[in-house]
């Protein structure tokens, strides 16, 4: 902080005339990169088919509510059904993105500095008046900025579609929610960038990088909800009618649970685009159950009941880039080494 | 921030670089002159990239100062990597957008404003002869090319001095003498202090105006050619190739008994006549010629070769890098 109110004072003499900073240079570069990329053009593809996909599924599965059920749907959030229902043959919007947006991040950071040392360029770029954390901060930047395009893009292509097909407009709560739910998938996909950028300073070659970033993908997919399983049943309270001890037992494993970025992004996005989500705790006693109200809650009450969740992505991003950004500040730019 | 004339573009002080037990520069000083041509020669690991590094600040000193144009390269690298140019060896670029693309972002990154930019990028790429290539992707180049768009990239941000590192690795000959051609026209026109560091010492030799020998971490010797002849101790300064018909050990004794001649080598043997080299600290091609006839023998030619860099390379590298390695 103090550094970049130094360098400010410092440049300013220097540079006479108007002209962009280094950093935003970097950006306009890094983001036209991706864009000319087939990389992208590819990921597009894929995520376009998914978001048609989920977008009949979730039509269909509409239709057949209403006709079978004789108009007794709960027609008070159809609009935000669009993006979480499916008739049983595709997954639903929600559950493509939570599957396709680390792979949207990781394909997106994967190579970037590890191909700029490989190919010889990143010692000349540093041989630039430019901070070494500006590259890495404009690579994240850049990436960060394409991410929110597309995330956006897709959720109102999803919105624009619906709107077009089962000619329901949303109401400004629905809208709302929708758009803080693509919000928190960009800091999602925002995250797995993060780490594959992470990938990407300490694995000189950009395969390794790749497959890393996948097979912690891969693990947060399957495996993390396996392991995190066995330790519940391995640590679970002998004795059935101890409250506490199954309570706590309840409260550890659901922090176990969600410290897998995946499972933060589930909930937070399902409470935001369900409002009759009303508590993301299981339901310990039968009493629970029974005597909760069922009914949607409010914006603001969503908001806060997945704060946490938000919080906590948020700091796994930073956590992520910290860490790249220590791991690049001490390593030696030599050309190609 | 001019740079006085008097004051040198660059100055090291007892630069050490440690890496772990491993020392990779030996306390080094150097000083190098406004619009000089430094040519910092040695074998590969000798310690030359990281040299470099550290003038540019990318690679912190373990102890010592380097300073770039009166500034202190460690405490201030970005005010010294504006007025540097610097050329990697193995120089690389975005190989998917064209010469000018690339130009153009370097330019940007010294907050050139666009249009200037664009302005000074044409017209170094037809400096350096890449006037035609400036649209193509730079994927396409060859070694050569390159190496000159590399020196473009260098000089887009109009830099004092210019850092090298082995420019001229991996390209033809005749790519080779158009490259230190231009880098020789570029320091005599235009004032440019340049510092190349290779370990092909025929071609320090042909355009620097100093040269230094860096062996293993340390400069062992440093001036121009007859002065690093002299520095190097026991280091003949005359040699004469002769050709004699009959060479005989009664001649090549009445030849060594002369004192300025110190080492007599048979370049050549058999036939009618041989070749032989003499090398001493004295420039005496008559006596030697003198004694040939004395001796009854025939004097083919007698040609004076001056003392190169070559031979002291040799000496130095070569001998000390067997010495090191059977020790």
């Amino acid at each position: 902080m103090f550094r970049r109110r130094a360098r400010a004072i410092e440049e300013v003499p220097a540079a006479p005339l108007r002209s962009s900073s280094p950093f935003w240079v970097i950006v306009q570069k890094e983001f036209g990169d991706h864009i000319r990329s087939w990389r992208f053009v590819i990921l597009l593809g894929i995520v376009m088919l998914a978001c048609i996909g989920s977008i009949y599924t979730a039509i269909t599965a509409l239709k057949d509510g209403v006709t079978s059920a004789g108009g007794g749907t709960d027609t008070r959030f159809l609009f935000l059904s669009m993006f979480t229902v499916s008739d049983g043959t595709l997954p639903s919007f929600l559950t493509f993105l939570s599957f396709l947006a680390p792979l949207i991040g990781i394909s997106i950071g994967f190579d970037s500095i590890n191909t700029e040392r490989n190919k010889g360029t990143l010692s000349r770029l540093l041989a630039q008046p430019i901070h070494r954390d500006d590259l890495l901060n404009a690579k994240f930047v850049a990436g960060l900025l394409l991410i929110a395009v597309v995330v956006f893009s897709l959720g109102f292509l999803v919105m624009g579609l619906g709107l077009f097909t089962i000619g329901y407009p949303p109401s400004p709560e629905e809208f709302w929610r929708v758009v803080i739910a693509l919000l928190i998938t960009t800091v999602y996909v925002g995250l797995w960038l993060n780490i594959s950028l992470f990938f990407s300073v300490r694995f000189k070659q950009a395969a390794t990088s790749a497959l890393s970033g996948i097979a912690l993908w891969l693990f947060f997919l399957v495996f993390f909800g396996m392991i995190a399983n066995m330790i519940s049943n391995a640590t679970a309270p002998s004795n059935p009618s101890d409250a506490d001890a199954i309570i706590s037992h309840e409260h550890w494993m659901m922090l176990l649970d969600r410290l897998s970025p995946a499972n933060l992004f589930q909930e937070a996005a399902s409470t935001m685009l369900l409002p009759d989500v009303r508590t993301l705790n299981a339901f310990v006693t039968q009493e629970q159950a029974y005597r909760a109200i069922s009914a949607p809650l409010p914006l603001t009450q969503s908001t806060l009941l997945i704060w946490p969740h938000i919080v906590a992505l948020v700091a796994e991003t930073v956590v992520m880039f910290a860490a790249s950004y220590v791991l690049f500040m001490r390593q030696e730019v030599r050309s190609r080494s | 921030m001019t740079t006085r004339s008097d004051q040198p573009v660059i100055e090291l002080k007892q630069l050490v670089k440690r890496y772990g037990p491993f020392t990779a520069v030996d306390s080094l000083d150097l000083t190098i002159e406004p619009g000089e041509i430094y040519g910092l020669l040695g074998p590969n690991g000798a310690g030359k990239t990281t040299t470099i590094l550290m003038m540019l600040g990318l690679t912190e000193p373990t102890s010592g100062t380097a300073k770039v144009c009166g500034i202190d390269a460690t405490r201030n690298p970005m005010l010294v990597k504006r007025k540097v140019g610097y050329m990697p060896d193995d120089v690389g670029f975005y190989d998917d957008r064209t010469a000018l693309d690339n130009l153009i972002y370097t330019a940007k990154l010294n907050r050139v404003p666009s249009d200037e930019a664009r302005r000074r990028a044409e017209t170094l790429l037809e400096r350096v002869g890449l006037g035609e290539a400036a649209r193509k992707r730079v994927g396409t180049f060859s070694r050569g090319m390159r190496q000159r768009l590399g020196l473009a990239d260098v000089l887009i941000k109009q830099p004092q001095v210019i850092i090298l590192d082995e420019p001229t690795l991996g390209i033809d000959p005749e790519g080779v003498r158009e490259l230190l051609s231009l880098i020789r026209d570029l320091s005599r026109n235009e004032g440019l202090t340049v510092l190349l560091s290779s370990h092909h010492l025929h071609q320090v030799q042909q355009i620097c105006d100093r040269v230094g020998l860096f062996v293993r971490g340390k400069l062992i010797a440093s001036g121009d050619i007859a002065t690093l002849s002299k520095q190097l101790d026991n280091a003949p300064t005359y040699r004469v190739e002769m050709r004699v018909s009959p060479w005989s050990p009664s001649l090549e004794k009445a030849l060594g008994e002369l004192e300025q001649v110190e080492r007599i080598e048979v370049v050549q043997e058999g036939g009618e006549s041989a070749v032989v080299t003499l090398s001493g600290q004295g420039d005496v091609p008559s006596e030697l010629a003198r004694i040939v006839v004395e001796q009854g023998a025939v004097l083919h030619s007698l040609t004076p070769r001056s003392y190169g860099l070559d031979d002291i390379y040799h000496r130095y590298f070569e001998g000390g890098e067997a010495r090191a390695r059977l020790g």
